[in-house]
């Protein structure tokens, strides 16, 4: 690696993290800027005053707002996440599990749909203009329009309810057995899988696309070889860079579809735990999950990003 | 001798048969959302059947909800939340957005560099995240819900209109217009914005399909439009019950929202070449 690629990879970090510390900046602050006072209600309207002077004043909320935000930022930093509103628990630990169902989910989901999406995409833009072609665009841009919601009832109109494959929305934690546990990961995997899938292939298409229109390819077209070749061959390690771009960017729509998945398959990952607090309005749960999440989006765009620096030979090289 | 008179200039704009359909579509939901009070066959909170997820009857043309309300009824209702709130949202957003891309072309400089780095800052939020955040923290009213969707995507609207209006302002007839003594305001209102008003409005459309996504996604998960009052994305949760026995209670409203987002989709892909490259 080059010094300017080095540095433009620098940079794209420096950028990251300072959007991640804007990021906190509006999740405490939309969180906390809350009219009435938390020790009160958390108290209740029975608690003497002094009860309530001393919460307030072991929970900061006597120290102004930018202190307290510095203060929540260094907990973040070091682990110390809070306490949850609604049942006192430990906010680290109420996450802790859940993070790992939500990984699981997502690492399925990247595993299965990522090879799918590129022969499809890649297919796509070898028989440019065939009907296959135009059956998976018009397919993609169907999934694209419509909410991620009715991707997953769609599934479970199709598989649950007329196919009767595959249980409807439910989760149960005690499964035995790999095809019980294949069943209840099916359509979770399935929905998110599709929704993701969409974008990565339309990426995927047009960025083989736009390099089988450069000169080189149609100079190897009009030497005799055959269009498989030219795709495979000549197009293809071309279009990489754009392609791991696309699946890095595909995968920050894991983002999106996570919260709404986990909440209709009931599913006990980190976004249905996050959804639920927004309910209860509790508020250190939100907060830290809020930032789980914009960390994971952001890592995933400056992934995309650095891949597409590292892949510009004349960057790469310089 | 045949006097032939010079062809008649065209006015009017060609579309072709896919992209009439999209706008029919989408005009029929904009007339709905209008007139639904005088339209709707009983009242939305009005209990009418003792059968709960009923199916499409007679009387009940698509199916009764969770409840045993009237479907078609609320479904009619619902489009004045969806539609109503993803207009409001989506044109704040786009005049917000478009407004400052104007005056950031044109202006340039330091207050180009500080609006640019703050909107792509904002930007860099995940878009469900940043709704359920703000709902966290000030609820959902109508207000706050078409305030967070116009704050969500004006730094697209931002982009989009300031790289347009960029290359606008390097032409020639800008140039003359500064030159001639012309203010900021009349190079933005007479000589940038009709050369981008196109693209504007295709881009204007897209905006309004994201927004009825996030509503519906908001929605759906219950920190949308609240009870009693549903928009599409509440309805299809309301009856998600039903699912398992396919009761058309979540399947209408979940068609409701494909109709409208499927096409904007294709009349912004089948917009007269007149609207659309109106700026080359």
């Amino acid at each position: 690696m080059s010094n300017s690629a080095a540095r433009q990879v620098l940079l794209r970090l420096g950028v990251m993290a300072l959007s991640l510390l804007i990021v906190a900046f509006v999740v405490f602050f939309a969180t906390e800027m809350l009219p009435g006072d938390i020790a009160q209600v958390l108290l209740g309207q029975s608690a003497t005053p002094q009860a309530v002077a001393a919460l307030r004043h072991e929970m900061h909320l006597d120290q102004p707002a930018f202190f307290r935000f510095l203060l929540w930022l260094g907990g973040l930093l070091t682990g110390h996440l809070g306490h949850s509103y609604a049942n006192n628990m430990d906010v680290a630990s109420l996450i802790g599990g859940r993070l790992e169902n939500s990984l699981k989910l997502a690492g399925i989901t990247t595993v299965v749909s990522v090879p799918i999406a590129l022969t499809l995409g890649i297919t796509a833009a070898l028989f440019r203009g065939s009907l296959y072609d135009r059956i998976v665009s018009m397919l993609t841009i169907f999934v694209i329009s419509v909410p991620e919601f009715m991707v997953a009832t769609l599934a479970v109109l199709v598989f649950a309810v007329h196919l009767g494959w595959l249980p409807a929305l439910s989760f149960t934690y005690d499964v035995h057995g790999f095809f019980n546990l294949l069943k209840i990961y099916a359509m979770p995997v399935m929905t998110l899988g599709f929704v993701i899938s969409a974008q990565m292939i339309r990426m995927t298409r047009a960025a083989v696309i736009d390099t089988l229109n450069t000169s080189y390819c149609e100079m190897a077209l009009l030497k005799g070889a055959s269009r498989r070749r030219v795709v495979l061959r000549h197009a293809l390690p071309n279009a990489l860079g754009p392609i791991a771009n696309a699946v890095a960017l595909s995968l920050s729509y894991l983002l999106g579809g996570v919260i709404i998945v986990e909440t209709i398959f009931n599913y006990p990952g980190v976004a249905k735990l996050m959804v639920d607090a927004v309910s209860t309005r509790d508020m250190p749960l939100i907060q830290t999950c809020s930032m789980i999440f914009a960390l994971t989006y952001l890592l995933l765009i400056a992934i995309a990003d650095v891949v597409a620096i590292l892949s510009n030979p004349r960057l790469r090289k310089r | 001798m045949t006097l032939s008179l010079p062809t008649p200039r065209k006015y009017g704009f060609h579309m072709n048969a896919v992209g009439m359909i999209g706008a029919a579509i989408i005009l029929f939901w904009v007339v709905v959302a209008i007139v639904a009070p005088l339209i709707v066959p009983y009242p939305i909170g009005l209990i009418v059947d003792s059968n709960y997820l009923g199916p499409i009857s007679a009387k009940f043309w698509f199916g009764t909800d969770y409840l045993g309300r009237d479907m078609l009824s609320r479904i009619l209702m619902g489009a004045r939340y969806t539609v109503g709130i993803s207009f409001a949202a989506a044109i704040l957003a786009s005049f917000t957005g478009v407004t400052l891309g104007m005056v950031a072309a044109s202006v340039g400089g330091i207050f180009d560099t500080i609006i640019s780095r703050f909107l792509d800052a904002l930007n860099s939020i995940p878009s469900l995240l940043f709704g359920l955040v703000i709902v966290a923290g000030a609820g959902s009213s109508i207000t706050v819900l078409v305030l967070t969707l116009a704050v969500i995507y004006t730094p697209g609207s931002f982009r989009f209109s300031r790289a347009l209006s960029v290359n606008i302002n390097a032409m020639d007839f800008v140039a003359v217009a500064r030159a001639r003594g012309e203010g900021t305001r009349y190079i933005i209102v007479e000589e940038i914005f009709p050369n981008i008003i196109g693209p504007i409005l295709a881009d204007f459309g897209l905006r309004f399909v994201f927004i009825v996504l996030l509503l519906s996604g908001l929605s759906f998960l219950g920190l949308g439009v609240q009870p009693p009052n549903a928009d599409w994305g509440a309805l299809v949760r309301e009856n998600m019950d039903g699912l398992p026995d396919g009761a058309p209670a979540v399947i209408f409203p979940s068609i409701a929202i494909a109709s409208l987002t499927i096409s904007v989709n294709m009349l912004i892909d089948n917009l007269p070449k007149r609207i659309r490259d109106r700026s080359e």
